[in-house]
């Protein structure tokens, strides 16, 4: 089994769609534990991850630019990650077809864990 | 978790959010509440729900409205009865936790209800209105529940925003016009209530959802005593004997079940109790309201242990006693109705035939089933099938439809 990173975005358009009422939220919040239960229940879940806040500061260039961010420039925002572990990449992309943040119209970034060669 | 968790803390969150911003930033409220949904699904989705989902998203909601204020103080004014406590860091955290505390939002709840029944909305905005800010819904669930457009439901709830905020702050309820208003918000409850039980659309469980909304708005206004008068008593408890009924009202294959034929076991004997108790709590006044009346035929229904034993004739006489106080013609269909339990199918007949103004119910299903039930009990099945054929056009939903389909059968005798 190898371990990788799904990486979730999805534009500020999008989620605010997903989570647009208080019904839609919580039919959204309802897919992903549905989804990451499938996950845990077939022993494919590695990490659960860390949720990221959206507030936050990029610093860019040589010159340490420091901006507000990443929302300002950024079209899809970084929402967030979990670890997995699946054979290999076929079965990862597989397994993230379900990820409701697709439905919604975002997407899921999947990257395997680099693996150190000794 | 409770399937409608956010909505039912959207309405106590964006009560408490108006306390502190002010309702003429009400749509900086319902971001803070969206921010804390969305933050929800973030941690949720990794950590699990916590204990006490509720606290969680209001702890959240409060951190969000500290950050709001600190950082828009400035651009911003918020609401005029607390600004000044949020203008200094010291104050900043005990006046939003005060805003947030049970007591507060009840009372903050009750005034937006107040202030949704303004004199310049029209009746349909005001309860699109209650619909959208106290219960969360959205514009497309409430376009669903009365088979309107979403756009213009849309319009609708944006006027209604745009005068809530012109008023700068919410109704005061030691207002001299508290009576009036008290009035105006029963009346928008029981449109709700009844567009739950009666209304268009086809989704049993929306319709359920719009009952168990009224009630518990009903019950908001009868926990605060100037409101909890013998007129809203009567009011929550017609509202409790038909919600009693409405577990038997759609069989288990999903169809209508009418009242006659509903098996009364399946009735919520906890609704009728509480149903009943209010009406006899409501009979404490001087005034004999249209919901009394409402309420006193309900009464009649549930205290029928079966349909053959209903007492009709109790019933005409409150129905006649309605057509006094709040004539309309669908009162007057149910009337005729409750005549032909009386005193016979031709009896029915003329009293729908005598109905005043008939044209209002043209677009209406159930005045042709009427006819079609009553020519079917005389026998005249051709002429039944013709009025349940004119009914079946004019079906607003898959259940009627279906229901109607099953009384055209019936005239062929099948």
């Amino acid at each position: 089994m190898s371990a990788f990173v799904y990486l979730f975005r999805a534009t500020a358009d999008g989620q605010r769609e997903a989570m647009g009422t208080p019904e839609r939220a919580q039919r959204s919040l309802q897919a992903w534990l549905a989804w990451i239960h499938e996950l845990e229940a077939k022993g494919h879940l590695k990490e659960r991850g860390q949720p990221l806040e959206l507030a936050g500061k990029v610093v860019r260039g040589k010159k340490k630019v420091v901006t507000d961010g990443p929302y300002a420039e950024a079209k899809d925002l970084l929402l967030g990650f979990i670890v997995i572990e699946a054979r290999d990449l076929d079965e990862a992309v597989e397994l993230s077809t379900g990820c409701p943040i697709v439905e919604g119209g975002g997407s899921v970034e999947i990257r395997p864990v680099g693996k150190l060669a000794l | 978790m409770d399937d409608h968790l956010f909505r039912r803390e959207s309405g106590r969150m964006v009560a408490a959010l108006t306390r502190i911003f002010g309702v003429h930033n009400l749509a900086l409220a319902e971001d803070v509440v969206q921010d804390a949904f969305c933050r929800a699904l973030e941690v949720w989705k990794v950590r699990g729900i916590p204990d006490n989902p509720s606290a969680w998203l209001m702890t959240t909601a409060k951190n969000r409205a500290v950050d709001v204020i600190r950082r828009e103080r400035t651009a911003r004014t918020f609401a005029p009865e607390i600004g000044r406590l949020l203008e200094s860091e010291r104050t900043i955290a005990s006046t939003v936790d005060e805003a947030f505390a049970a007591h507060t939002i009840r009372d903050e709840q009750l005034r937006m209800m107040f202030s949704c029944c303004h004199p310049r909305l029209p009746e349909e905005a005001q309860v699109a209105l209650i619909l959208n800010i106290l219960c969360g819904f959205g514009a497309s669930e409430i376009a669903g529940a009365f088979l309107a457009g979403r756009a213009a439901i849309e319009k609708r709830i944006a006027r209604g925003k745009k005068v809530l905020a012109g008023a700068r702050r919410l109704f005061d309820l030691s207002d001299a016009e508290f009576t009036v208003r008290l009035s105006a918000v029963r009346r928008a409850l029981y449109l709700l209530f009844n567009e739950g039980y009666h209304g268009a659309s086809g989704e049993t469980a929306v319709r359920a959802d719009l009952c168990a909304e009224a009630i518990r708005l009903t019950a908001l206004l009868r926990e605060y005593p100037p409101a909890d008068s013998p007129e809203t008593d009567a009011l929550a408890s017609l509202m409790y004997l038909h919600a009693a009924r409405l577990p038997a009202r759609i069989d288990a294959a999903g169809d209508l079940n009418p009242l006659l034929d509903q098996d009364r076991s399946r009735w919520d004997a906890q609704f009728v109790a509480q149903g009943l108790a209010l009406l006899e709590r409501s009979a404490a006044g001087r005034e004999l309201t249209a919901y009394h009346v409402e309420a006193a035929i309900a009464a009649a229904h549930v205290s029928a242990p079966a349909a053959s034993e209903t007492d009709w004739a109790l019933i005409v006489s409150l129905y006649d006693r309605l057509m006094t106080i709040a004539p309309s013609p669908v009162v007057a269909l149910n009337r005729a109705i409750a005549v032909a339990q009386r005193d016979g199918a031709e009896r029915g007949i003329e009293a729908l035939r005598d109905i005043g103004d008939r044209e209002r119910l043209t677009r209406y299903p159930f005045y042709p089933a009427a006819m079609g039930e009553l020519e079917l009990r005389r026998g005249n099945r051709d002429v039944a099938r013709r009025h349940f054929s004119a009914a079946l056009t004019l079906a607003r939903n898959p259940t009627e439809h279906r229901f109607l389909q099953k009384r055209i059968r019936a005239c062929a005798g099948q």
